[in-house]
């Protein structure tokens, strides 16, 4: 290795480095330091006269290796890997010692702060000798997206990128798209009738000539990289020949079968056997649901098959399985709402008269099931006073300790609804605080102030019907602490609606894992930089948009699903990707075949050739985390530029100083 | 046990995602802790092999500390619990090598959590203060009973082929 | 199964109708009680609020002699009284948390020959034994008398589920586990709203007027669900609810008479035992009239119309533990 010649460059960060670290005593001694050829140091690396230094030193002394000991690695890397570059050494030649941040900024000891700072420099330079020139990888892009999920973040994705000139896939698991916000009434805080704004957007979907939308399908699997993805999606049957139905509705109209709609109408309507989930719904062939068709459960009926003008049901029809071929893909796949019954003492599905928001939020939608008319559970009488509870199954560490961000806004859309519709009507809100940050929200709540909710500020112990004084006879009773009076209050209310908070998908986990993505512990899909990479994920070609990366309204859905699908075109008007190419390789000389580094790979980017019993990495899918390399007992697993080599010699060198010789008894 | 004073050497093995940032942070928050950490970067706990833990200690260190994400936040889905297993067998190994279990430690820490790192390299150098130098040399390779040297020395002798075989090029 | 029993001193007087009942049905349910050798006081509630530190180490010399005693055979302790399973438990948590507080306690135990690891001995309540460890499906087996016709009001009061220990056998706010066992025994259960409410506790000799406030709502609310009987598991809330409903009425000028019954007893009679070997008629408030509705058949006026209302809108369905 002595024909290695490196550069070291020790920076003084102005007086960050300096103060603390005598950086010319570091650079002196770097220069005698073995494989060195020359040592510097400067005032500022960065700026664009040091990084000529190494430029010019690079050419004219002929270094093959550089080590600049200035900052962190997170700050200034790519930048001194561009210097190397421009004077023709390989980006990988460089490494980098970060005396600021590990260093001098977390000490006032000159001398252990020097001493330290050397041991970093002797580590990077054992280290770099070992370096090997890389090249990115170039990774062609697939131009078809695949969109999971029909909500608004799904809707909005594939109709920026189909309008961009691209092919889009939209696989949804519900007979119609729509998502959630197909079930609301009106949107905070401009009471927008959200069918109104959504519904022009989802026949634009089911119009598009770029658009497949693929509704009542699962994805089964999914395989391949970045700009190759191979995917499988179940259209499961609908028993409707979509090629022949025009939608009229004669089926749902004669259809016998009736039963509870547990999941467009919360279990709050019911709907037929043969069934669209709501009028409006896209596309608009119905849907027969086997378990409560009257021909699949008793042998006949067909009611549906004798009225339908155009013979599209189909009885023998049967799951379908696709194959797409895909460059990116964008999981849009929304949230739960949180189960109420999580929280017996809340009373939900033991008290008659205690409601949940999507509950509520069905009963005020004109297309509802009391056709917009607010009532109790017998249908027929309107509440006089009504208990709000907010924060149900959030904020609280039995349950979710995060806020859901949306639950406080409709809560007032809902006090404001029912003072519109039910003037006489008392509304008490019960909550922690009101979270109202949005644009226009405040506003909205002073609105609602003023409209004469009664704001309680405390959370709920209980809501019983227990009456324990006479008011209270055939009351629910909220009980709660008002926090801002200090005493126990007994609200007697007609109806209860429980606010309930935003919860992950139930399967998330399992989506998760069929893309190689994390969730974290209240199960959203991690995104690569919370603050400045939120629609990407740590596997590349996979993006996140709305709410199953955690709560949030409908304007920032929109906005990341807007920017989920900007990275996409972007991507794929490039054509090419060029990747990192930290990545593992197997030498298959060495592979013994045993397969131990098969499972170890969360990104499944590792394959086994059953014919020649040896395994490979597929370069585009591996992370480079490394796993696979520790792991392997045959030594076959290289981890480009985290070699054993290179780690093995940086452990030396930043030891220099207290190592001991020992002789190796087998040499 | 020796009664005077000496400076520790920890090798710390920082992922790239959580606990190298956590330590940038501590940095730019200017915590002080003791400046006995020299790190090295790996991209994630998981790439630890147990090798690299005892070629610092046989090296000279006096302890490893690997640092990583939260289980559940590591960037690679769970290479954290990866390493957490190895940690696991490693410290058995550890302990037949007659080397106290405290002088390699594992670590949590968040990209956030600057504190909880420069904690851990304060209260670890406070721990190898209390348990004294590790001399490899003696504590490894003679440390034994000299009834026990014939044997001895044939797993020195593996060790060493071992750490031959390891140090290969990879 | 067999577990270590720790009767604790209300079983030996007031509470001996729990006692004689839990003994009568240990038998029909394999349960092998194994009472501990010279057990003492748990320290009720009072004394943990004067001095912790005695009465930690008052608590855990029981848990020391039950360990000495190996626990019955399987290192559990089971306590019919809410007051001693919340004192065992939560000395046993204490100690477990604070290695402090242990080394304290086992210098006193040490004074009497004795030491306790924490952990060792798990306690248990005899409701969690018996609808978890012997199980519904089993009783279920066991019923020859069943209790049709007899509304029940299940009330747990408020010690027996809280805190949210780690061995915690049902939810805080909302127990479920008894009015399970009484449904299996063929009792109609009432939606009891009080079921985890205080019954006033030791406020009967501290503020009479606080306590019966308290009592009062409890039979007012029962008696609102129309219900035959209280069933209870804590000798203190056996004690306040039917000791004090005489008090009760003069105070507020009501005429509640619902006799306040163990669970156990309730056990027993569906098992086909006598009323005698049960202890029921050792209650203030007569429980024979309450008693004499247990019919041999359902009342089916009593199930809720199937039919309901067109316009009515349709209820939650729970799916959580499939009740209701």
């Amino acid at each position: 290795m002595s024909e290695e010649r490196v550069g070291v460059y020790v920076c003084h960060c102005g007086t960050n480095i300096a103060k603390t670290v005598d950086v010319q005593d570091v650079a002196t001694w770097a220069a005698g330091q073995p494989h060195v050829t020359v040592a510097r140091d400067y005032k500022f690396m960065c700026s664009s006269l040091g990084q000529e230094m190494v430029e010019q030193d690079i050419q004219e002394q002929g270094l093959t290796r550089v080590v600049v000991a200035a900052c962190s690695p997170h700050m200034h890397e790519k930048t001194f890997q561009g210097a190397c570059e421009r004077a023709g050494l390989n980006r990988f030649m460089f490494e980098m010692a970060n005396i600021r941040e590990l260093n001098s900024w977390t000490t006032k000891d000159r001398e252990s702060a020097t001493q330290k700072a050397k041991s970093m420099v002797r580590g990077a330079v054992e280290r770099v000798v070992h370096h090997r020139p890389l090249d990115m990888l170039p990774v062609p892009i697939n131009p078809n997206t695949l969109i999971v999920g029909g909500g608004i973040a799904g809707i909005t994705a594939a109709l920026d990128i189909a309008n961009a000139g691209y092919h889009v896939y939209l696989v949804e698991r519900e007979p119609s798209i729509g998502g959630h916000m197909a079930q609301v009434d009106k949107t905070f805080p401009t009471l927008d009738c959200a069918a109104c704004i959504l519904t022009p957007r989802m026949v634009d979907v089911g119009q598009h000539p770029n658009i497949t939308l693929l509704s009542y399908s699962e994805l089964e699997q999914v395989d391949g990289h970045v700009g190759n993805f191979t995917v499988r999606v179940r259209k499961k049957a609908r028993f409707v020949n979509e090629a022949l139905c025009t939608g009229c509705g004669d089926c749902i109209e004669k259809c016998p079968g009736k039963t509870l709609d547990e999941v467009f109408e919360v279990g709050l309507g019911y709907r037929k056997a043969v069934y669209k989930p709501f009028p409006q719904a896209v596309p608009k062939y119905p849907v027969i649901d086997t378990e409560s068709c009257i021909f699949f459960q008793r042998g006949k009926c067909k009611a549906c098959e004798l009225v339908c003008p155009t013979h599209a049901i189909d009885f023998t029809q049967k799951d379908e399985y696709l194959q797409l071929q895909v460059g990116n893909i964008i999981l849009a796949t929304g949230y739960d709402l949180f189960d109420a019954r999580t929280i017996p003492q809340y009373g939900y599905g033991r008290l008659a008269n205690v409601f949940t928001s999507m509950e509520f939020e069905r009963m005020v939608n004109a297309a509802g099931p009391t056709d917009g008319q607010i009532v109790l559970r017998d249908g027929v009488t309107p509440p006089k006073s009504v208990g709000i509870i907010h924060c149900v199954g959030s904020r609280d560490k039995h349950y979710h300790e995060y806020c859901s961000r949306v639950c406080c806004m409709y809560s007032l859309k809902f006090a404001h609804l029912i003072h519109e519709r039910l003037p006489d009507t008392e509304v008490y809100n019960f909550y922690i605080d009101i979270r109202a940050s949005g644009k226009r929200y405040e506003e909205f709540y002073h609105r609602v102030l003023e409209e004469g909710t009664h704001f309680i500020r405390g959370r709920v112990a209980e809501v019983t019907d227990a009456a324990r004084m006479p008011g209270e006879e055939g009351k629910l009773i909220i009980q709660a602490e008002d926090t801002l009076i200090g005493k126990q209050r007994r609200i007697p209310v007609d109806m209860v609606i429980l606010s309930t908070g935003v919860q992950s998908r139930h399967d998330s986990h399992e989506v998760a894992q069929l893309f190689g993505m994390g969730c974290d512990f209240n199960g959203y899909f991690i995104e690569r930089h919370p603050k400045l990479d939120p629609v990407l994920t740590m596997s590349d070609g996979v993006f996140i948009a709305g709410a199953c990366q955690g709560p949030m309204a409908i304007p920032e859905t929109v906005a990341q699903a807007g920017s989920a699908a900007s990275q996409v075109i972007s991507l794929i008007s490039q054509g090419t990707l060029m990747m990192e190419p930290i990545r593992a390789r197997i030498n298959p000389d060495k592979c013994s075949g045993c397969r131990i580094c098969n499972n170890l790979c969360p990104y499944h980017a590792i394959t086994f050739h059953a014919d020649r019993k040896v395994s490979e990495v597929i370069t585009a899918m591996c992370q480079g985390c490394g796993a696979c390399v520790s792991a392997c007992p045959s030594s076959a697993i290289t981890g480009a530029h985290f070699t054993a080599q290179q780690v093995m010699s940086q452990i030396e060198g930043i030891l220099w100083d207290v190592r001991e010789t020992i002789p190796l008894m087998a040499r | 046990m020796t009664s005077e004073p000496y400076t520790p050497v920890i090798v710390g093995f920082l992922c790239n995602w959580c606990s190298y940032r956590a330590a940038d942070l501590a940095g730019t928050a200017r915590l002080t802790y003791a400046p006995t950490m020299r790190p090295i970067r790996v991209m994630c706990t998981a790439r630890v092999e147990p090798q690299f833990v005892i070629k610092a200690l046989r090296e000279g260190a006096d302890g490893v500390l690997i640092a990583g994400c939260h289980p559940g936040e590591c960037h690679y889905v769970e290479g954290n619990i990866k390493a957490l297993r190895r940690y696991t067998l490693l410290k058995q190994m550890l302990r037949q090598f007659g080397i106290e279990e405290e002088r390699v430690q594992i670590v949590w820490a968040a990209a956030s959590e600057s504190k909880v790192l420069a904690d851990a390299v304060d209260q670890m150098t406070l721990t190898l203060q209390a348990l004294g130098p590790l001399r490899w040399r003696q504590t490894v390779l003679n440390g034994h009973g000299a009834e026990q040297a014939v044997r001895e020395s044939a797993d020195v002798r593996r060790a060493a082929l071992a750490a031959q075989e390891v140090e290969g090029e990879r | 199964m067999k577990y270590s029993y720790y009767p604790g001193c209300s079983l030996e007087r007031q509470a001996s109708a729990y006692h004689q009942s839990t003994m009568a049905v240990a038998r029909p349910l394999n349960i092998d009680l194994v009472e501990l050798e010279d057990w003492n006081c748990c320290g009720a509630i009072e004394y943990i609020a004067v001095d912790l530190l005695p009465a930690y180490a008052l608590i855990s010399r029981n848990l020391a002699l039950a360990a000495n005693q190996n626990g019955g055979g399987n290192h559990q302790i089971v306590a019919p009284c809410s007051a001693c399973y919340l004192n065992l438990s939560k000395a046993d948590k204490y100690m477990s948390d604070s290695p402090e507080l242990a080394a304290k306690v086992n210098t006193a135990l040490a004074a009497g020959g004795l030491s306790y690891t924490p952990g060792t001995i798990r306690t248990r309540h005899l409701l969690d034994v018996i609808v978890n460890d012997v199980g519904l499906d089993a009783i279920k087996e066991r019923v020859t008398n069943a209790l049709y016709n007899l509304r029940v009001a299940p009330y747990y009061g408020c010690v027996v589920v809280r805190p949210g220990f780690d061995h915690q056998f049902d939810d805080t706010e909302y127990p479920t586990s008894m009015d399970k066992l009484m449904r299996v025994l063929g009792a109609t259960v009432i939606d009891f709203p009080l079921k985890s409410h205080c019954c006033g506790g030791h406020m009967t000799q501290i503020s009479q007027d606080v306590a019966l406030e308290l009592i009062r709502r409890l039979l007012k609310n029962a008696s609102d669900y129309d219900a035959d009987v209280i069933v209870t598991l804590c000798p203190m809330c056996q004690l306040n609810l039917d000791a004090y409903q005489d008090s009760v009425n003069k105070q507020f000028g009501t005429d509640y008479h619902i006799p306040i019954l163990y669970f156990t007893q309730l056990v027993g009679l569906a098992f086909g035992l006598p009323a005698t070997e049960l202890g029921i008629g050792k209650e203030f408030v007569d429980a024979r009239p309450a008693l004499a509705k247990v019919g041999a058949t359902p009342d089916v006026t009593d199930i809720p119309a199937s039919r309901r209302d067109k316009k009515a809108l349709p209820m939650p369905r729970m799916t959580r533990e499939g009740e209701r």
